[in-house]
């Protein structure tokens, strides 16, 4: 273990532990708020592993953009300020299908990664993963814009009173 | 030197997470958000394979995840937003189908 793998094990511990306090806080904001919490360690764990500009984007859209949506539907629906008891089913089914896969998933990366080791790549600047991009991914870079617009399209026309 | 098993693994735990946290939610705002967590933790894992393969593809297929997710984010709050207009109510399991 070098300093990098520990700090890599902190942040993912940071990551799993909000993770696992947004499935299972009664505050519906708290919820929102714990998102942030994980999406942030998620950014630093892309930082420690060189992805700076994944980091950055990471930390621009999710924390700026997408929570921000998700808190304004909470307060739109009109959720209580408080603990909620309605939120949640049965945990049995859930456990037993969300335990299954993530250990599952954790068990299989062991078995195939555990031995493996590998200097740290190159940064990830905004140089280099643009050069990716427009060199070897226009295309679906192009298409995902037209996909922007449908669903700039589609959430207008949902929103609208008289649909 | 660094070992890609440690982000593999917290991302597997976060996807796992992601599925308890979709299927036990109710609300619809919180199945969102255990999707936004799903999402990430496929992000984690492409990021990582591009520190094990030494290249970018996977750096490019995570920014592409990320806009995909907040198209996703945009239309589904929509939805959630006109179902709670329709019904006052946005339990999943409460939405009457037919």
């Amino acid at each position: 273990m070098t300093g990098i793998d520990v700090m890599l094990a902190a942040v993912g511990l940071v990551a799993v532990g909000s993770a696992l306090a947004v499935v299972s806080t009664q505050h519906l904001v708290r919820a929102g708020l714990w998102l942030v919490v994980t999406l942030g360690a998620i950014a630093v764990e892309f930082l420690l592993l060189n992805a700076e500009f994944v980091a950055w984007v990471q930390i621009l859209i999710y924390v700026g953009a997408v929570v921000v949506l998700l808190l304004f539907a909470v307060m739109l629906t009109r959720a209580p300020i408080g603990p909620s008891t309605d939120l949640d089913r049965p945990i049995g089914p859930a456990m037993l299908i969300g335990a299954g896969s993530g250990l599952g998933l954790a068990g299989l990366f062991v078995w195939v990664f555990a031995d493996l080791r590998v200097k740290p790549p190159p940064a990830g600047s905004a140089e280099r993963v643009g050069a990716a991009i427009f060199g070897d991914w226009v295309l679906p870079f192009e298409v995902l814009s037209v996909l922007l617009l449908a669903a700039l399209v589609g959430a207008i026309v949902l929103s609208k009173k008289d649909a | 030197m660094l070992q890609p098993v440690i982000p593999m693994v917290t991302a597997a735990f976060l996807f796992g997470i992601g599925v308890f946290g979709a299927l036990r939610r109710r609300n619809a705002v919180l199945v969102l958000l255990s999707v936004e967590l799903m999402l990430n933790a496929v992000n984690l894992i492409l990021v990582t394979s591009d520190v094990v393969r030494q290249q970018m593809t996977g750096q490019v297929f995570a920014l592409f995840i990320i806009v995909v997710a907040a198209a996703e984010v945009g239309v589904g709050l929509a939805l959630v937003l006109r179902l709670f207009r329709l019904r006052a109510n946005i339990n999943v399991d409460e939405v009457e189908l037919g």
